[in-house]
């Protein structure tokens, strides 16, 4: 690195720079200062980041800062803070952003541990967050209740991008040998390793702090020195249920599952966490879920010895890794459990299917309403037909002989399919679409103003939709 | 401004003109061949003559092994491509060959210099290929930016810290800010001969006002130039790596 010419003057409540005038300077942290900003006419409130620079100052600074005026122009969506402007890095180092307006999750932990439910919703909207993220090319690396902001509707943005990683960008932190960066409690060990591209460090990072709003505890404490972070490439946490007996087993589940210390036993997508934090009757126990200590002896001696090697690098950029590990969706018409198109949709579903080893496969039925079914058909409840239909939701999908962490099944009542259908696949990062066309008897029906339609043409995900080719017998059906 | 890169053309004339026609497109300013025009390909003559056009223009042009080995035969090249620079010298018209011969090796402008294999002894043609390589290339040029040619994947090094050049793998299409605060070196990938894997043709354009570069892949015939190797009687080996991109 030069020298950098700014004067430390510059950076002072009331300055004008380059349009934007300095307000309350709000924080000061060992990476440098952060003022409220006004100027350019923007519509939303900003904050100035500033590197501490000068004589004394270290140089870690101003690369976590240029880590970070380089990230930020090349993200987006509400997650991340909207970018405003960059000073030039040699003479007048700043970056303008949006002013979050919310809570830090930091803040909400110091007051008090979030009960179950609390834990699944801010945590499930964390997920979506570092989902978003991910989809970008782009790992946080430095997750932690202080870099999450809650806005008032309850998504959350992520903060702080002085650690992250890009795909698309030199990785400037690349080459520190020793760990310098991030914040010791959260850090997955593939990190601790120096390895800074795997997409899945973040979730062992959402895993630490959904350990640490559900039990008020950190999972590995504070250690401060290299081999105490070196201790969670073997040692797992004291499991959540022993530390509270009111979190339910499938939180356990998905907590102790983020925190897995080999990558590829964690989630591979954090999709998949939202998916699960929202629906926890979905969520395939395992032993992670009765837990009641820490791994014996001869587990942890077990990973010690696989933790000698060094970690293993992943392929490809962030994107295409998440892309491996799709949440796919098929709607499946159990109303008509006869319905020759049934066997298509099963068989295009498996094929589909068999494209990725790591994938989420949601069945889905819309029925009518319940209540006014249950006037017209004597003796069943409501939650008799519920069953009904979940069960002939499974009879469906038996054949494809799926385990049952690769499957979820649904029964939603809507009066309007279509919107039942886009809305479910929207809030849970659905990839792929799959559904039947409309029956060779329904040709008369306009094209568009079936589900299928409907559903393709306003899906925010891509649609596979299954025909079933017309035959002489199919005809002859036709009223 | 932007400068358009482009480098180990090969005497590939489909890949150069899609390569051309995708910079001008894209506003390039200013063009910069940084040598290996022929070798390989079956078009010497063509290509060699587009970049005579371009060099009037104010192109700057450098020569590169293969260019040099028109003139005197070097002992290091193996026997496909000795026949190929041997037919080479055949096609190559009197005029075109010494426009090869009096190609410099390296050029230097501003804080950029451009060079066919490595600012350390350019006429070693030592290829960068480790970042302790690209370090002593950085370190002889001791200018901001270096931008080379002679290995034909798509590489950036950059200094991260004092005596250190660090290696990314860029990702085409995607501009990647290369300030000037800190010191360069590009490698744009080959024009005419593509190693990775991917036939597409490759260069890069320098955007000296935004101080960023992008890496491009620009899909061409290159069945067709792999069919004229075929054609002209050279090794069918290379023919075959033009056409699978290996």
């Amino acid at each position: 690195m030069r020298a950098q010419g700014a004067r430390a003057g510059q950076y002072a409540s009331g300055a004008e720079l380059d349009g934007f005038t300095l307000g309350e300077r709000i924080h000061s942290g060992a990476m440098g200062h952060i003022f409220r900003v006004s100027g350019r006419s923007a519509a939303f409130p900003m904050i100035m980041k500033v590197p501490r620079i000068g004589p004394g100052e270290s140089g870690e600074g101003i690369i976590n800062f240029e880590t970070e005026s380089t990230l930020l122009p090349a993200l987006s969506g509400p997650h991340i803070p909207r970018f405003v402007a960059a000073g030039a890095l040699a003479s007048t180092p700043y970056v303008v952003t949006e002013w979050i307006d919310g809570e830090s999750l930091g803040q909400l932990l110091a007051r008090e541990r979030l009960d179950p439910s609390d834990t699944a919703r801010i945590g499930a909207a964390v997920a979506d967050a570092v989902h978003s993220l991910h989809l970008q090319d782009a790992i946080h690396l430095d997750l932690k209740p202080d870099n999450v902001i809650l806005r008032a509707n309850g998504e959350a943005v992520l903060i702080d991008f002085g650690i992250a990683y890009h795909a698309h960008f030199p990785d400037l932190l690349a080459e520190e040998q020793r760990f310098t960066a991030g914040s010791a409690p959260y850090i997955s060990p593939e990190q601790v390793l120096g390895l800074r591209s795997d997409p899945r460090s973040d979730i062992f990072a959402l895993g630490a702090i959904l350990y640490e709003m559900a039990t008020g505890e950190l999972p590995f404490g504070v250690p401060a020195t290299m081999a105490g972070l070196r201790d969670r490439l073997w040692r797992d946490p004291v499991p959540p249920r022993a530390r509270s007996a009111d979190i339910p087993p499938w939180l356990q589940e998905i907590i102790l599952r983020c925190l897995e210390p080999r990558p590829e036993e964690r989630y591979q997508s954090a999709a998949h966490v939202a998916f699960d934090l929202r629906n926890p009757d979905q969520v395939a126990l395992t032993r992670r879920a009765e837990r009641t200590s820490q791994s014996g002896f001869f587990e942890q001696a077990r990973r010690w010895w696989q933790g000698r090697n060094a970690p293993h690098r992943p392929r490809g950029l962030p994107k295409s890794q998440v892309a491996a590990t799709p949440i796919i969706m098929v709607a499946v018409d159990t109303a008509h459990p006869d319905d020759e198109r049934q066997p298509a949709l099963r068989r295009a579903t498996a094929e589909l299917l068999s494209l990725s080893s790591e994938f989420r496969l949601i069945c889905l039925s819309v029925i009518a309403h319940t209540v006014a079914a249950e006037s017209s058909m004597d003796g069943e409840t409501a939650s008799g037909i519920y069953l009904d239909h979940l069960a002939r939701l499974r009879h469906w999908v038996e054949p494809l002989r799926l385990p049952p962490r690769r499957l979820s099944l649904h029964v939603i009542e809507s009066a309007n399919p279509e919107s039942a259908l886009l809305d479910f696949a929207r809030n849970n990062h659905v990839d792929l679409i799959v559904l039947g066309a409309p029956h060779p008897s329904q040709l008369g029906l306009a094209w568009w103003r079936s589900v299928a339609s409907r559903v393709t043409a306003n899906a925010a995900c891509s649609v596979h939709v299954v025909r079933v080719p017309e035959h002489a017998d199919s005809r002859a059906d036709t009223p | 401004m932007i400068i358009a890169l482009l480098s180990d053309i090969h005497a590939n004339l489909e890949a150069l003109n899609a390569c051309l026609k995708h910079a001008a497109e894209s506003g390039a300013g200013r063009y910069v061949f940084l040598g290996d025009l022929v070798g390989y390909g079956a078009d010497p003559q063509p290509v060699v003559e587009i970049v005579e056009r371009y060099a009037a223009d104010g192109a700057i042009v450098l020569k590169g092994n293969h260019d040099e080995a028109v003139e005197k035969t070097p002992r290091y090249m193996n026997d496909s491509v000795r026949a190929v620079i041997q037919w080479t010298r055949k096609t190559l018209s009197p005029g075109a060959k010494r426009f090869l011969s009096d190609l410099p090796l390296q050029a230097r402008e501003d804080d950029i210099c451009f060079v066919h294999a490595s600012a350390a002894a350019p006429e070693r043609w030592d290829y960068i290929d480790s970042p302790s390589a690209a370090q002593r290339c950085i370190e002889a040029a001791r200018t901001t930016y270096t931008f080379a040619g002679h290995v034909h994947d798509q590489e950036l090094y950059f200094q991260a810290g004092p005596g250190k050049a660090t290696l990314f793998r860029p990702v085409p299409g995607s501009p990647v800010p290369i300030g000037r605060h800190r010191r360069w070196l590009a490698i744009v990938g080959s024009v005419g001969q593509p190693r990775d894997n991917d036939p597409a043709a490759a260069y890069a354009q320098f955007d000296t006002g935004r101080e960023r570069i992008t890496f491009r892949r620009i899909p061409y015939d290159h069945l067709a130039a792999a069919r004229k190797i075929e054609e002209a009687g050279l090794p069918l080996s290379i023919a075959y790596r033009v056409a699978k991109g290996v």
